[in-house]
């Protein structure tokens, strides 16, 4: 296969359609252009493609030349003068993928088909178990009641018991559900459970639903093997899902490949990238309705969608579900409840509109802070190893409390955060992307912060699929902002009391606790690095020891976080805190 | 600059709409191509499959799940009563039989030899739609529903609560900015489309509910009122099925903010007029808001409009949809290509606008309400 010289690539959103142009000068891969327009699947226009075809055009005008034809079709191969070698696509757009999944025991089965969804990129609307509590009709009313595009069945090892997966079968043969984009195809199920009942389940569902039999992706209590089963929900999604979606079918015959949903394209990128550096890497993408969360642990991934926290509609939820005190207290000023409260309404019901006052913002990136760690605090809690292990207890095992079940999320350990979507990526200042990032999730000991410079992860993510080479040097060149490194260490401390010394490059550093404080770096310098946490503190080479290493630079710079972690270090008294956030967002210059 | 604002909320004299009522579910469709309905008129209605029942026959009568379906009294498609005996084990030599009953009324409708479990199914219920609005039925949709024309005045609100109403339109505030006080609403309003001013209470949405009036209609409300009415705090935008006891409409946003001259113009002068209402909102793709449509015939000399999406240009009447001039209005005075830089530090896309008392202002797009005029 000849390596394309110039690649467009778009990412459907459910309000905007992004398009990059990518192209090779002088041996190297760089992004050209960026255009962007109204996302199309909804009426009037009811055609995905015209937006497509709009975002391609402002592609055109900005480079100068032209792209689309004049019946609007892309013009391949590029001859010099115009056109691109080669169109890519991911898309989410009108709710992305929706799936209900179901299995046998809701922390073992279930929570491995809700791994296996997550990870092609579906919203898990809801997840079945048979012993979870409910009643056959309230689970028959609620599967009817959802229609999801999809639904992902598993439950019970090969070999082992038949009985419950068969009994879920009925569940849904009896809920006789229909999908969501239409009463004119057969809802699709794909069965990954136990192998010695797919005779059973093909004889149940089979009249009544489009089922596709995959391998267990729970073969044995041991071992997960999610990949057949995300696998067949991707091509599913192609086959049955997008089929339906309105335009879709010309937008699959415009690509050069399989359309990807946008969170497995993300994924796939910070997958790539996190093997390229042998590191733990989390990346989150904070949208409007959504927040996705990826993370890579010791090669392991695992990503999360929290489907009712984002910036706009689903702003109030968060508000709702962090409560106000949580909102208020990153606010650097004095607001009553009730303004808050109708401020962040207002926005609600008028999502695209964008702060105007210095206030208004402020009070965004409180918002803000507060999706985000709810978001990962719900990723830690999904991000586990395998539960129901059979284990061979030894002396160390019996005093482990977290037995290998525990989140899979170590922060000490996370090499890098990665930050995504509008609220961050065009925050009007990095430094403040950066603290955003940095209350949010309280990193501990050394951690890489970074941004999404202009969203084009999905982008890179399917391009990566066809050109990992291409995709990887393009997300290190054009799309990652480094903003530095935040340097945090861990353990109880007491205002006023030094928390870590030593040396930076040249500068000596003394961090007291509770001070937050900004060494610049420039992004591509690195600094070398002696720090010693105080007793009982931890920086990342164990509690009191001396940190040896290098530091990364970014457009911050390091950030020196002594404001304590597990606790983190809040005052008391409201009227403190409120100095408290003013000091930390001036020491970081946000 | 594109779309690069938020589409007005339509307040039209004149329109006319076609209304899709359409079933859940395939169905049955009531009227005819052409038939003139009422808005409380059923138009289409079907049978949404009953609830089901699934019995553990094997576990309940002490038998091996591949004995259950010999072990069965009724076979897969019969109809049985709650209460009739649907199984019984053969015990031991005749004796110590268990027998098993039906929970529910229903048809059985299948037996698994490998589960041990019966499933029934309760008998199917109706669910109808009405026509919503006076108005004509122009088209059929199969056996789903069917759409529904009808001219009249159309405004829609930016939020609301509680699903389809209708009564007689009270214009009980004197002007905009009035607050509307519980003792305004006397027995008299029952069954009517009360329409407020600028902030509506929570003694007034209980008075209200107490008295039967149908609809709510006002300028804001306190976010902390609204929690205390529906009991909860909203935290996704998509509503229309609670069950207040009334449909609430806000036209303009959260907090006490004047209602829209217009609005509150075009709601008098049909003060008395039969209203159909909606409060269903949805703030997701596929957005839906409130509505409140009055069927009448169009003034002399107006075609029925408002289909074409009105863009953003110079002298386009505008509103400022947020703060520091929420609601003021403003006209386009130019529309810059160069991103200019907001107080919060941002370089964003403007509009350099004319408020009404003359002074201008540089205001993203993306924070402009087209007027549509």
């Amino acid at each position: 296969m000849e390596t394309p010289h110039s690649i467009i690539a778009t990412d459907c959103g459910s309000t905007t359609t992004k398009a990059i142009l990518i192209e090779e000068h002088g041996g190297e891969y760089r992004l050209v252009a960026r255009g962007e327009a109204p996302t199309t699947v909804e009426a009037p226009a009811e055609d995905v493609t015209l937006g497509v075809r709009n975002a391609i055009a402002e592609l055109s005008e900005l480079i100068g030349r032209p792209l689309l034809d004049s019946q609007r079709s892309i013009i391949k191969p590029y001859d010099g003068r115009q056109g691109v070698d080669m169109y890519l696509s991911t898309s989410s757009a009108g709710g992305g993928l929706q799936m209900v999944v179901a299995g046998v025991v809701r922390q073992m089965s279930a929570a491995s088909a809700q791994k296996a969804a997550l990870g092609a990129g579906a919203v898990v609307m809801e997840a079945f178990a048979a012993n979870d509590r409910r009643l056959p009709h309230e689970k028959t009313e609620l599967i009817r009641h959802l229609r999801p595009d999809m639904v992902l069945l598993a439950g019970g090892i090969d070999g082992g018991t038949k009985k419950h997966v068969i009994e879920l079968a009925q569940l849904f043969a009896a809920a006789d559900a229909r999908p969501r984009l239409g009463s004119s195809y057969l809802l699709p199920i794909i069965y990954a459970g136990n192998a010695e009942a797919r005779d059973e389940v093909r004889e149940i569902l089979q009249d009544k639903v489009a089922l596709e039999i995959v391998d267990n992706l729970r073969p044995t209590l041991e071992a997960e093997n999610l990949r057949p089963a995300r696998m067949k929900i991707q091509e599913q999604f192609l086959e049955h899902v997008m089929a339906h979606a309105p335009g879709y079918p010309n937008l699959i015959a415009m690509a050069d490949r399989p359309i990807m949903p946008t969170p497995a394209a993300v994924g796939a990128i910070i997958q790539r990238i996190a093997a390229k550096y042998k590191a733990n890497v989390v990346g989150i993408d904070i949208g409007g309705a959504t927040t996705d969360v990826f993370s890579v642990f010791s090669g392991v991934y695992n990503r999360t969608v929290s489907a009712n926290y984002g910036m706009s509609y689903s702003i109030s939820n968060v508000l709702s579900e962090a409560g106000v005190d949580n909102v208020k207290r990153w606010v650097p000023f004095d607001i009553a409840d009730n303004a808050l409260r109708n401020s962040l309404k207002n926005k609600m019901i008028r999502p695209t509109s964008i702060p105007y006052t210095k206030e208004d913002l402020q009070l965004e990136q409180a918002l803000c802070r507060e999706a985000l760690r709810l978001s990962f605090e719900q990723h830690c809690l999904l991000a586990t190893g395998l539960k129901g292990v059979q284990k061979q207890a030894d002396i160390g095992a019996m005093f482990d409390q977290d037995g290998g079940e525990g989140s899979l999320v170590d922060l000490l350990a996370l090499d890098m955060i990665i930050g995504s979507g509008g609220v961050l990526s065009h925050a009007p200042k990095r430094e403040q992307a950066a603290l955003m990032m940095l209350d949010a999730f309280l990193p501990e000991g050394v951690t890489r912060l970074a941004v999404d410079s202009i969203f084009m992860m999905p982008q890179l993510g399917v391009l990566g699929e066809v050109y990992p080479d291409i995709a990887t040097a393009v997300f290190e060149k054009d799309c990652l902002v480094a903003l530095g490194t935040s340097v945090a260490p861990v353990g109880p401390g007491k205002a006023g009391r030094t928390v870590l010394t030593g040396k930076i490059g040249d500068e000596h550093v003394d961090l007291k606790y509770g001070e937050l404080k900004l060494l610049p770096l420039e992004d591509g310098k690195t600094a070398y690095a002696e720090l010693q946490p105080a007793r009982g503190l931890d920086v990342g080479a164990g509690r009191g020891r001396l940190w040896k290493g290098e530091l990364s630079g970014g457009c911050v710079g390091i950030l020196l976080d002594g404001r304590g972690r597990r606790p983190f270090g809040w005052a008391s008294a409201p009227e403190q805190r409120l100095d408290q956030v003013r000091r930390w967002a001036e020491a970081a210059k946000a | 600059m594109g779309n690069a604002y938020v589409p007005g909320l339509k307040v039209l004299e004149h329109t006319t709409l076609h209304l899709e009522r359409r079933l859940p579910l395939k169905g049955r469709v009531e009227v005819r191509l052409g038939d003139r309905v009422t808005h409380d008129q059923i138009v289409a209605r079907t049978e949404l499959p009953g609830r089901v029942e699934m019995i553990n026959v094997a576990a309940r009568l002490g038998i091996d799940a591949a004995d259950v379906p010999a072990h069965m009294l009724c076979q897969s498609g019969d109809s049985v009563q709650q209460g009739q005996e649907i199984a019984r084990s053969h015990g031991f030599f005749g004796l110590f039989k268990d027998s098993l009953t039906a929970p529910i009324s229903g048809t059985l409708e299948s037996v698994s030899s490998v589960s041990g479990q019966a499933v029934l199914r309760a008998p199917a219920h109706t669910v109808s739609i009405t026509a919503y609005v006076d108005g004509e039925v122009s088209e059929i949709l199969g056996d789903e529903g069917v759409i529904v024309t009808a001219g009249g005045a159309l405004v829609q609100g930016i939020f609301g609560v509680g699903g389809e109403s209708a009564g007689p339109l009270r214009c009980l505030a004197s002007d905009p900015e009035a607050v509307l006080l519980p003792e305004q609403l006397l027995p008299e309003h029952r069954g009517c489309i009360v329409v407020g001013g600028s902030l509506v209470t929570l003694p007034v949405l209980r008075r209200a509910v107490e008295l039967g009036i149908n609809g709510l209609v006002v300028g804001g409300i306190d976010d902390g009122v609204l929690r205390d009415f529906l009991g909860y705090d909203l935290g996704v935008a998509v509503t229309g099925s609670e069950d207040l006891g009334l449909t609430l409409i806000i036209t303009e946003g959260f907090g006490p903010i004047a209602m829209a001259q217009r609005t509150f113009g075009l709601l008098k002068k049909h003060e008395g007029d039969l209203a159909s209402i909606s409060g269903a909102t949805q703030i997701r793709a596929g957005v839906i808001r409130p509505e409140i449509v009055i069927p009448c015939d169009a003034p002399a000399g107006e075609e029925g409009g408002g289909s074409a999406e009105p863009e953003l240009a110079v002298g386009t009447l505008v509103r400022l949809i947020r703060e520091p001039h929420f609601g003021a209005l403003a006209r386009v005075r130019s529309l810059p290509i160069d991103l200019a830089e907001i107080p919060t530090g941002a370089k964003v896309r403007v509009a350099e606008v004319e408020l009404l008392d003359g002074s201008s202002l540089r205001i993203p797009g993306a924070n402009l309400e087209i007027i549509a005029e």
